[in-house]
């Protein structure tokens, strides 16, 4: 494999996680417009532990999924009394607020960015992303995500069952975040080099794109859309200029088309069937 | 100080402008616009493209304007009209898409640095005893008065207006009633893209330039600005506009730059989150008038 393929892949498989920690919130009806913040966190921690605290690679990711899913709750219980549009609001407020303080914090570089991770192989972040898709398409197979689905079709409904939709709705927050923190963390080791700007709102734009091009009724979804917005403007070169304009409308397409994304349940199925016969 | 409160007080007004074009499709449709913020930055493109171009300042503003709601009808057939009955997060993605366009279509068309426009056109200064207001602050404020006013005559005296605060309480009892709620609604966007694209060609005046990334920077701040005086309350904005505007240019001058979105993102989460229905809400978020 050429670095260039190993590169796009690696690229592939940390817009996997990132556009997976959207995916996961999005299943209990909320969305997010900061998801970028949570990678944001991801990242910073994970680098400063392990250039700066020397501490190996597997375990600072831990760390920092840790850290990212904590701050997840904790911006979830506020997020509790908020829906729709104003949940959208407020966490695109928060992502900003997030960029803005990273700008600030000279101990992380402010403006100038952070540096001085070792490089990862390719094979090791698709190891955490593959691992971490099949993990959520297991939980998807369990009864949590009926819970889950539940929350999303109608809260009310769903409490006078016997459901606990605030723990549902705060655990989904809180894991989507950690997720995201994953992929920070692996961007910063891919990427060598992170700045405030890797996480703008344009950032956590595009993990909501993958999402919903690539479909956001089955996990898998995420993975198609992390390779058509990752993969698709390399084969498109004479496009390069237009791959936003040509991504936007693609969304607006999909939105009116085809709601629920390129990849469904139907489709899955179709695939298992050509593959037993 | 005195100084200071005068360039927030512009700064603030073109808030305003911007946060009144957000709210009202927000406060009569309950759906968020994002494609505003980029159809500000496009009116300002396109205004400062008429003044470069050598036409006459007081032809850019109407030429902005213009633009801006040619492109906010067309965010409504497209992205909003099919969508009003899916969930509100689906047209919320839609406008999104536009906005990606937009914002692609301006760095194509125009290029990644500023477009600037000849300051010595507007650098009269005037003494305001301790302070001095520039020429083109005192047209920001004006023309902001001129269409605050314009956009109140509208919403209350005139059948439109009526139209609006019908469609904005009930869809389908405003329906019931003769209202041709789709013209409205139309009427709604057209209003939005006018006060977005003449505040895009304000501040483009004010700073005597204009980015494509204006739209994801002041744009979307006005966002904060909309939700502090009140989603549902489209006036409490004329107290929030110049309020974020003085906020963040004294937090910008005592805290620095990089501090500016904090405060004013934090403002607007805290009201999010404690006063729900904005600074000038009544005692419960969906009593009284909206519009």
């Amino acid at each position: 494999v050429s670095t260039y393929v190993a590169g796009l892949l690696a690229e592939i498989g940390i817009s996997l996680l990132g556009g997976l920690s959207v995916y996961i919130v999005l299943s209990t009806g909320q969305l997010s417009l900061g998801n970028a913040a949570f990678m944001a966190v991801g990242a910073y921690l994970c680098a400063v532990l392990t250039v700066v605290a020397k501490l190996p690679l597997t375990l600072a990711l831990l760390i920092a999924a840790a850290a990212s899913g904590i701050i997840g709750v904790a911006v979830a219980f506020p997020a509790l009394r908020l829906r729709g549009i104003y949940l959208a609001m407020a966490t695109l407020g928060f992502g900003e607020m997030t960029r803005s303080f990273f700008l600030n914090f000279e101990l992380t570089g402010g403006a100038n960015g952070f540096h001085g991770m070792r490089p990862v192989s390719t094979l090791y972040i698709w190891s955490w992303a593959a691992g971490i898709l099949l993990l959520v398409v297991l939980i998807e197979r369990s009864r949590l995500w009926l819970e889950l689905r539940a929350v999303n079709d109608d809260e009310t409904a769903a409490g006078l069952v016997g459901l606990n939709a605030t723990r549902i709705k705060v655990g989904a927050f809180g894991f989507s975040a950690a997720v995201a923190g994953i992929g920070g963390g692996l961007l910063a080791h891919h990427r060598l080099y992170i700045e405030p700007a890797d996480f703008s709102f344009e950032k956590s734009v595009e993990l909501v794109l993958m999402v919903i091009l690539g479909g956001s009724t089955v996990a898998p979804g995420a993975l198609v859309g992390a390779g058509l917005v990752t993969a698709l403007p390399e084969f498109l070169r004479f496009l390069v200029e237009w791959r936003f304009a040509g991504f936007g409308a693609l969304l607006i397409l999909v939105l009116l088309f085809r709601r629920q994304g390129i990849l469904d349940r139907s489709v899955l199925r179709l695939f298992a069937r050509r593959k037993s016969s | 100080m005195l100084q200071q409160i005068i360039n927030g007080l512009t700064l603030g007004a073109v808030y305003t402008l911007v946060a009144l074009s957000f709210s009202m499709v927000m406060g009569i449709l309950g759906v968020l616009n994002l494609a505003i913020a980029d159809l500000f930055m496009i009116g300002g493109f396109l205004g400062l493209s008429a003044v470069i171009a050598g036409q006459p300042v007081w032809l850019a503003i109407p030429l902005g304007m213009v633009g801006a709601a040619v492109l906010a009808v067309i965010v409504e057939r497209v992205a909003y009209r099919p969508l009003r009955d899916a969930p509100v997060i689906m047209p919320l993605l839609s406008t999104i898409g536009f906005s990606i366009i937009l914002q692609n279509v301006a760095l194509n068309v125009w290029g990644s640095d500023p477009l600037q426009v000849p300051n010595e056109l507007f650098d009269r200064r005037f003494a305001l005893g301790p302070a001095s207001i520039g020429a083109v602050q005192i047209a920001v404020l004006a023309v902001s008065v001129v269409l605050v006013a314009g956009l109140a005559f509208v919403v209350q005296k005139t059948w439109l207006g009526w139209g609006l605060r019908a469609v904005a309480e009930n869809w389908n009892v405003a329906r019931l009633l003769g209202v041709p709620a789709t013209v409205v609604v139309s009427a709604a966007f057209v209003l939005s893209g006018l006060l977005a694209g003449a505040a895009g060609v304000l501040i483009g005046l004010h700073y005597s330039a204009i980015t494509p990334f204006v739209g994801a920077d002041i744009g979307l701040k006005a966002i904060a600005v909309m939700v502090v005086g009140g989603v549902n309350r489209i006036w409490g904005v004329l107290l929030a506009g110049p309020l974020m505007g003085v906020v963040e240019v004294m937090t910008i001058v005592y805290g620095g730059s990089a501090l500016r979105e904090m405060v004013v993102y934090g403002l607007m989460i805290l009201v999010l989150l404690v006063r729900p229905q904005g600074l000038l809400g009544g005692s419960a978020p969906s009593e009284g008038q909206r519009v």
